[in-house]
């Protein structure tokens, strides 16, 4: 049965303080196997998420960044990042990881799926998603 | 001599950072510990917390700005980087230690 809905992943948490980030991941890496369109919404200290040059070696944590660059592969399509959340952070997409996406019967390649969008964009992603897991 | 505050809370979260810099003593510590490391970079919407602090002395923990990516270019000028030992040795030089979680 064909019923593709658009599941969305909003992230407003940072990485390593809490165990929000990392749970958010394990529940889009499960959801890999259901076929739906994934989206991942990081906004607030959600955006620290994406934040490139984590070395967490003196941290006794583990560093799940070079997990964010595979989600190209497991289903994720869309990665959007709210721009005042950046900006209010002293942040711009030259900060953040890249992310490459490719469809394995098409072969349609993308470079990088992580897009920085304004606010009102933010609104209609959530707006039109059919489903919101907020971590 | 005066307290160690240890902030361990990102400042755009939590008023952790903002309330440990009202309420400390002039000539306080204050050491930006986990997601508190976050109020130690410049060029932020929270910069001016530290910023306009005057009278106390503000750190931030090497090993958790390094798991967060801020490099230290990006901290704010002033913010002393100490690694574990100096995390112990501002314990031992002040008064005490309150932690602000």
């Amino acid at each position: 049965m064909s019923d593709i809905k658009k599941f969305m992943y909003l992230n407003r948490r940072a990485p390593y303080g809490t165990i929000y980030a990392w749970e958010s991941l394990e529940v889009v890496l499960i959801g890999a196997a259901f076929d739906q369109e994934v989206s991942l919404m990081f906004a607030d200290d959600g955006v620290y998420q994406l934040v490139k040059g984590c070395d967490t070696s003196e941290s006794d944590m583990k560093n799940f960044m070079p997990t964010y660059r595979t989600l190209g592969d497991y289903g994720v399509r869309y990665m959007y990042v709210d721009q005042a959340s950046l900006e209010a952070r002293g942040l711009t997409a030259d900060d953040l990881i890249e992310v490459a996406w490719e469809d394995w019967e098409t072969e349609e390649e993308v470079d990088n799926i992580v897009e920085v969008v304004d606010s009102a964009k933010v609104t209609e992603l959530m707006a039109e998603s059919d489903v919101v897991f907020s971590f | 001599m005066a307290d160690l505050f240890t902030v361990n809370k990102s400042p755009f979260e939590k008023n952790s950072l903002e309330n440990a810099i009202k309420f400390s003593t002039e000539g306080a510590s204050i050491l930006l510990i986990e997601d508190g490391v976050y109020g130690a970079s410049k060029g932020t919407a929270c910069e001016s917390m530290i910023t306009g602090a005057a009278g106390k002395k503000f750190y931030a923990l090497k090993s958790d700005l390094k798991a967060r990516g801020i490099a230290d270019d990006r901290l704010i000028d002033g913010v002393e980087v100490v690694d574990y030992a100096g995390f112990v040795e501002l314990v031992c030089s002040t008064d005490k230690t309150q932690a602000w979680l």
